[in-house]
């Protein structure tokens, strides 16, 4: 018969740690030496999804300009346009909205910076109308506005939001 | 053109012509554009999403001279089998395929260029090229940008420029890559040396299929990290200028190993063409594996009875999906090797 020795999960060592982490959508078993468990222990509270490279250094960034409670404050704070909050982008590592480049646009220049060493385009422009949208994004939130007004059976608030989409849309 | 016709075929980019084509696979280049006045891609509802495919349909149904020239796809409904097909064709990427919600993509009759709809942006353009000439690449996807622009808002920011889902992407939403084939230094072993001076310049270095994907078959992705602060025509300069140094490197390894070890060589590359010309069952690495010394015995002269586009085009028609869509049929791993060695002997033998 096979003698049931669990290994840890990291190493060839015996596990002798056996956790059960239950923070996620599902338990999830863990099973570990002496050495790697206090090494997660010391980590768990880090986000336990594996964080794109780029969320994640910028949460490095973060971390050692700002204190505990600034980061968090920040972490809290949301775009008016698409609802992103600071927090979700560290997570994800991607945007909510065309105008998170203006709300966020202090706290993400470190992070531009960092990957392409420029915080100024100096490429190829759009050949028609304005050069700058972000005054498009107000239709983000109209649209926003009637696809709620439907869904709440508000057909005359949706059908007032249809105009206004209408009429920037046409000017 | 549905993908069942499109499987035979070959895309132009596996013709094997153009500059340094014994070395340079293709060059393609991409462009990340996001309509103004949608969420990007993860804040949208699924009638965003609807709506975003049919605003850029109908900006792309305006362009007169492409009604003959381009197909939709809608990926969301495909099949698993028909998504990788698609993938291993390079004609939409792995998160497009292994994505969620309404996606489309907008192929070129002669697989030129694709348009991705609802990727990781709204719209990604991707051109792609036999060899090595990204200067006529980017004329080409410059002239599609403008077509499609003419017809919708990309989101853009004075200082920022193209605003993309990923800061990484923000700027000029470009990433050039081209695909190199180097298989003489990787037997030298001085591969690793070449490709840790690219990083140490600010170039990404990936395996066939992009991002995570392993080197296989001898095949690396040069391409540029930045998209912000210089612009196109001078990230595709420093791509141009680097290139040709890898090709250098890469030339000198071969005339090395032909110089100094011609019968090791000659065997390398003759056994290999003997088993993809016998085996009765091989697995899609071993291939790999195999008609990268074959191409490259090719190139050097070792072999004159196997043409460069046909053993271009064996690298993605012995892939899982292209296998099975060529034979009509799902297969399973073992009587995918079976029809893979199959294919091989048939294809090679004529």
């Amino acid at each position: 018969m096979q003698v049931n020795t669990m290994k840890c999960q990291h190493c060839e060592k015996p596990a002798t740690f056996h956790i059960t982490e239950l923070t996620g959508n599902t338990p999830e078993e863990l099973h570990l030496c002496e050495e790697h468990a206090r090494m997660y222990l010391m980590q768990a509270d880090q986000p336990e999804e594996p964080v794109p490279t780029i969320a994640g250094a910028l949460a490095q960034h973060l971390k050692i300009s700002q204190t505990a409670e600034e980061l968090s404050s920040l972490d809290q704070e949301s775009c008016p346009v698409c609802g992103i909050t600071f927090y979700e982008f560290r997570h994800v590592g991607r945007l909510g909205c065309p105008h998170d480049y203006v709300h966020f646009e202090q706290e993400l220049e470190p992070l531009i910076v960092n990957v392409h060493g420029s915080t100024a385009h100096v490429g190829k422009k759009p050949e028609q109308g304005s050069t700058d949208t972000d005054a498009r994004t107000e239709l983000i939130q109209l649209r926003k506005q009637m696809q709620d007004a439907i869904a709440k059976e508000d057909y005359e608030k949706a059908s007032e939001m249809r105009d206004r989409i209408n009429k920037i849309n046409n000017e | 053109m549905s993908i069942d016709e499109l499987a035979p075929k070959c895309g132009e980019w596996l013709k094997g012509s153009g500059p340094e084509s014994d070395i340079v696979i293709s060059s393609r280049i991409r462009l990340a554009r996001n309509l103004a006045d949608f969420p990007f891609i993860r804040k949208c509802s699924d009638t965003d999403r609807i709506e975003i495919e049919n605003t850029l349909h109908k900006a792309v149904a305006k362009i007169d001279s492409w009604q003959e020239r381009v197909e939709y796809v809608d990926v969301s409904d495909l099949s698993e089998l028909d998504r990788q097909f698609l993938m291993e064709r390079q004609l939409i990427s792995r998160e497009h395929s292994e994505g969620s919600g309404a996606r489309s993509v907008a192929i070129d009759s002669s697989e030129q260029f694709s348009l991705m709809i609802n990727e990781e942006d709204h719209l990604r353009i991707q051109v792609m090229q036999s060899g090595f000439d990204l200067h006529t690449s980017y004329d080409f996807i410059d002239q599609i940008d403008n077509l499609i622009e003419q017809n919708v808002n990309f989101a853009f920011h004075a200082r920022l420029g193209y605003l993309t889902a990923c800061p990484t992407n923000v700027g000029t939403g470009m990433r050039v890559s081209v695909m190199l084939h180097l298989p003489a230094l990787v037997m030298t072993r001085e591969i690793d040396r070449v490709l840790r001076s690219m990083t140490k310049i600010n170039l990404a270095v990936r395996g066939l299929y992009g991002e995570g994907s392993q080197a296989m078959g001898d095949f690396y992705q040069i391409s540029n990290q930045v998209t912000l602060g210089r612009s196109e025509r001078d990230l595709i300069d420093q791509i141009s200028e680097v290139v040709p140094v890898i090709i250098e490197y890469e030339r000198n390894a071969r005339a090395f190993l032909k110089q100094e070890s011609r019968n090791e060589l000659n065997d390398k590359v003759k056994r290999a063409l003997g088993i993809l010309n016998s085996a009765e069952s091989i697995s899609s690495e071993e291939t790999m594996h195999l008609l990268s010394s074959v191409r490259m015995g090719v190139n050097l002269g070792i072999l004159d009875n196997v043409q460069i586009p046909t053993i271009n085009k064996l690298f993605i028609h012995t892939q899982p999906a292209h296998l099975q869509k060529l034979h009509g049929m799902e297969l399973s791993s073992a009587d995918r090797n079976a029809a893979r060695a199959q294919h091989l002997r048939r294809s090679l033998q004529n």
